[in-house]
């Protein structure tokens, strides 16, 4: 079922426009029941437990349940993402847990100047080898 | 049978949206979003416009959509001539040397602007141990661009804390759209959740592309972007051969499930000569979840081992039996021949085959302990699962889980490794592409540059105004993630010299937008005609849904073209046989049917396998020997000829005819053979 929603936690995204786990599914897997105002995941078998929906879900109401054909019950694996890092929480079959908390950015989200500081460009160079920011003679192969 | 046709007798005619612009990049994965940032820089000065079109959310789509723990491509004191002997030999010595040292010569940019932009890398730490993106900023380490060191986990391969990798990425490229849109006065250059179906000719000038047409996924409405040059950058294929997994466990894939041959399909049907599309990638990971092997192999020093415990990379007579059919391809112990002695053993009933992960966690405890101490050891040994962990969870989750849901510690027990179902791509370890432009300065023959007939333009196709990148531009493998986004960047400046050499050029099409918006629309008319007939909507026998049209597809490509249920086999006569009922599926497809607009996205997309895997099995049957053990074998031809076959193989597709010619094309060495390797 891969990812799946929980009932109780889904507001639909309070009837906007399309809800979050919709705008970000790389696979467009989630879809929105207009009757009862929830998401679900449409195409089960084609995802691929990239956990964005998760992630992205404003009330944390959308887990992932193992692939069945293959992994047995009773397993999860829980993120909590932050805006610069990511917390996990592994709880196994039989109830050990293993917590991990890795960076996922060292910047602030939305603050990439992509341009700031970089040359610009030499309409000279267009058709040389290398790209606008090279600021060495391009390497060739010695023979 | 009678073919179905489209005049929105039965379904509602969509609107319709026609949109000029000068450089139209297709994608939106690691490559576009590298062709958006240069494409940017080139264009603005000039009011140059860009749009890219995405069929997903670009903060996470493409390859990268999930994460990854490392960086594949990063040179830092390397130099490039050995990358380029690294790749030949992975890909058993025919590859465009070209390409690849022009890729090699330019990816740690890419690289460096990454950290700039927010992505953290792994550095040395002083007492010799890896400090995270964090740490090391807080220990104050120098940044890439400045000289810093990063952790290596191989030659070639970095480590970083990369789950929002894709994000970071594209935030910068979404950016360099906006300064583009205020260079050139343009309210929109970025559509999320269109689909692009078809590229179409320019209706006066033969061979030069002129326009694509897509639908978008969310409203009732066709795209149709007419450009003066087009960057394609819409991935390979995957779930074109049966998977091994059934039902809900496809989607657990290696490669991402949404890459669906769009990159293949829309080129080839455009005209652009293809290369080696017999190539193709299986590789082998761990069992089901197919979570990364690479870090467990270069990093924790694992070793795999059949049941026995016996090691199918150094067994001398598995290995003389391979050097008689393989010959010196085998010295090397390149990714295929490796998959090839494991699959020996796995054959003989030695498997499962097993990461020894237990045997290399106990290695490094015993190690840090008589280093450190118990105390301290053991600190350094919980930091060392956190990263093993890591592995998983930012780039292969589902793997995560299942370890968890099978009770696997790995400092316990070994996991199972498997080669997965056979996948098309030419950023990682394959190189199944188009034939495209290279650079003019590397001592290549001029026929790949300065003679090229569409002009001599990097990265360009054999189409005019079509260039390539990412996991289409063949012959040219291990990119990985760092290096598509540095082709991005190389094919955008190439089409921007070629933008600005041609001021003149309009681009017209034939085809009415009327045209257009039936052809694509066709499968809801099909539905719609149809759907009232029986009392079941799946099944009726006047259409095919698009889940059919894919399991009928993988059928096909499993059973003749050297799937997983035949070990990888094929021969002249299954090929043949593959091919005729390919044929008729192609056929088929007049009658595929969308109920919505999530199937109408699914039926082109598996309309756009269908033609991949032709294309693929074209290939496998015209090179009459086995290149690449380990991922199909030729039983006709089970050796590899280099005296016959030390070639590229190019194929072009005719649309109108539905018509192949394939051919070889020579192979030219460029950079001297490296000295043997010993084992």
């Amino acid at each position: 079922m891969p990812s799946y929603v929980i009932t109780e936690k889904c507001d639909g995204c309070k009837a906007q426009d399309k809800t979050a786990c919709q705008y970000i599914c790389p696979n467009d897997l989630m879809a929105l029941d207009r009757t009862l105002m929830k998401a679900f995941n449409q195409e089960p078998e084609q995802c691929w437990e990239c956990y964005n929906c998760v992630n992205i879900c404003p009330q944390q109401a959308i887990e992932i349940r193992a692939y069945q054909d293959f992994a047995p019950l009773g397993a999860n694996v829980i993120p909590m993402r932050g805006t610069d890092s990511i917390m996990w929480t592994i709880k196994f079959r039989n109830g050990l847990l293993k917590r991990f908390k890795f960076p996922i950015r060292t910047t602030v989200e939305g603050s990439v100047d992509p341009f700031k500081g970089k040359p610009e460009v030499d309409y000279a160079k267009l058709k040389q080898p290398g790209l606008f920011t090279s600021t060495k003679a391009m390497p060739v192969i010695k023979k | 049978m009678e073919k179905e046709t489209c005049n929105f007798s039965f379904c509602a005619k969509p609107a319709i949206e026609e949109i000029e612009t000068d450089l139209l990049l297709i994608g939106g994965g690691m490559a576009c979003c590298g062709a958006a940032f240069e494409g940017a820089r080139w264009a603005n000065p000039k009011k140059i416009k860009m749009i890219m079109v995405d069929k997903a959310a670009t903060d996470r789509s493409g390859a990268v959509a999930m994460g990854l723990s490392a960086i594949n491509t990063y040179m830092g004191d390397n130099d490039p001539a050995d990358y380029v002997k690294m790749v030949r030999n992975d890909l058993m010595g025919i590859i465009r040397e070209d390409l690849v040292y022009d890729l090699g010569r330019v990816v740690d940019d890419s690289v460096q602007l990454f950290e700039e932009w927010g992505l953290p890398i792994w550095k040395m730490g002083d007492d010799g141990f890896s400090l995270d993106g964090f740490q090391a900023k807080e220990a104050g380490k120098t940044m890439l661009k400045d000289g810093g060191k990063p952790v290596r986990s191989g030659k070639w391969q970095i480590m970083i804390n990369g789950e929002s990798y894709k994000v970071i990425v594209a935030e910068a490229a979404k950016k360099a759209l906006e300064t583009n849109r205020a260079a050139t006065g343009e309210k929109t250059n970025h559509y999320e959740r269109v689909f692009i179906v078809k590229l179409y000719d320019d209706a006066k000038e033969p061979n030069r592309v002129a326009a694509a047409a897509g639908f978008s996924v969310r409203e009732n409405k066709i795209y149709i972007f007419k450009a003066k040059a087009m960057v394609l950058a819409a991935g390979g294929a995957v779930n074109v051969f049966r998977p091994r997994s059934t039902m809900e466990g496809q989607g657990r894939a290696w490669y991402p499930v949404w890459n669906s041959g769009s990159g293949y399909a829309l080129g080839l049907q455009a005209g652009a000569e293809l290369t080696m599309m017999e190539n193709r990638f299986v590789p082998a990971r761990f069992k089901d979840g197919y979570g990364p092997v690479g870090a467990w192999f270069l990093f924790f020093k694992a070793k795999a081992t059949n049941s026995l415990g016996e090691d199918y990379c150094v067994n001398p007579e598995a290995l003389a039996e391979a050097k008689a059919k393989y010959g010196k391809y085998v010295d090397n112990l390149g990714t295929a021949i490796r998959n090839h002695l494991m699959m020996r053993d796995m054959k003989l009933g030695k498997g499962p085959i097993l990461m020894r992960t237990d045997e290399a966690m106990a290695a490094i405890s015993k190690n840090f302990k008589e280093k450190l101490g118990d105390k301290e050891g053991a600190k350094k040994v919980k930091h060392l699962e956190a990263e093993a962990w890591e592995d998983f969870l930012d780039m292969a989750i589902g793997q995560a889980g299942l370890w968890a849901a099978q009770n696997v510690e790995p400092d316990k027990v070994p996991s199972e490794i498997m080669p997965t179902e056979p996948y098309l791509l030419g950023s990682h370890a394959g190189c199944a592409g188009f034939w495209c432009c290279g650079p003019d300065d590397l001592g290549a023959p001029e026929e790949w540059n300065k003679k090229w007939p569409a002009g001599n333009y990097n990265r360009m196709s054999t189409v005019k105004g079509l260039f390539m990148c990412g996991d289409i531009c063949g012959a040219s493998g291990h990119k990985f993630s760092s290096g598509s986004h540095a082709e991005g960047r190389i094919a955008a400046k190439s089409a921007i010299a070629f933008i600005l050499d041609n001021p003149d050029y309009k681009p017209t099409i034939k085809e009415t937008a009327d045209h257009l918006a039936a052809e694509l629309y066709l499968p809801f008319e099909v539905y719609e005609k149809y759907k009232t007939l029986t009392t079941d909507p799946f099944i009726n026998p006047n259409y095919i849904r698009p889940k059919m049209l894919q399991t009928r597809l993988q059928k096909i490509a499993d059973e003749y073209f050297g799937g997983i249920s035949t070990w990888y086999m094929t021969s002249k006569t299954m090929l043949d046989a593959g091919l005729s009922k390919l044929q008729v599926l192609k056929e088929d497809t007049s009658k595929m049917a969308a109920s919505n607009l999530h199937e109408l996205m699914r039926c082109w997309e598996n309309y756009h396998r269908i033609l991949s895997v032709e294309a693929h099995a074209r290939h496998i049957l015209f090179r009459e020997e086995s290149r690449y053990p380990g991922y199909y074998y030729r039983g006709d031809f089970d050796k590899i000829d280099d005296t016959n076959w030390k070639c590229f193989v190019n194929s072009k597709y005719n649309l109108e005819k539905d018509s192949w010619e394939v051919k070889k094309v020579p192979y030219v060495q460029i950079i001297e053979d490296a000295a043997p390797v010993k084992h």
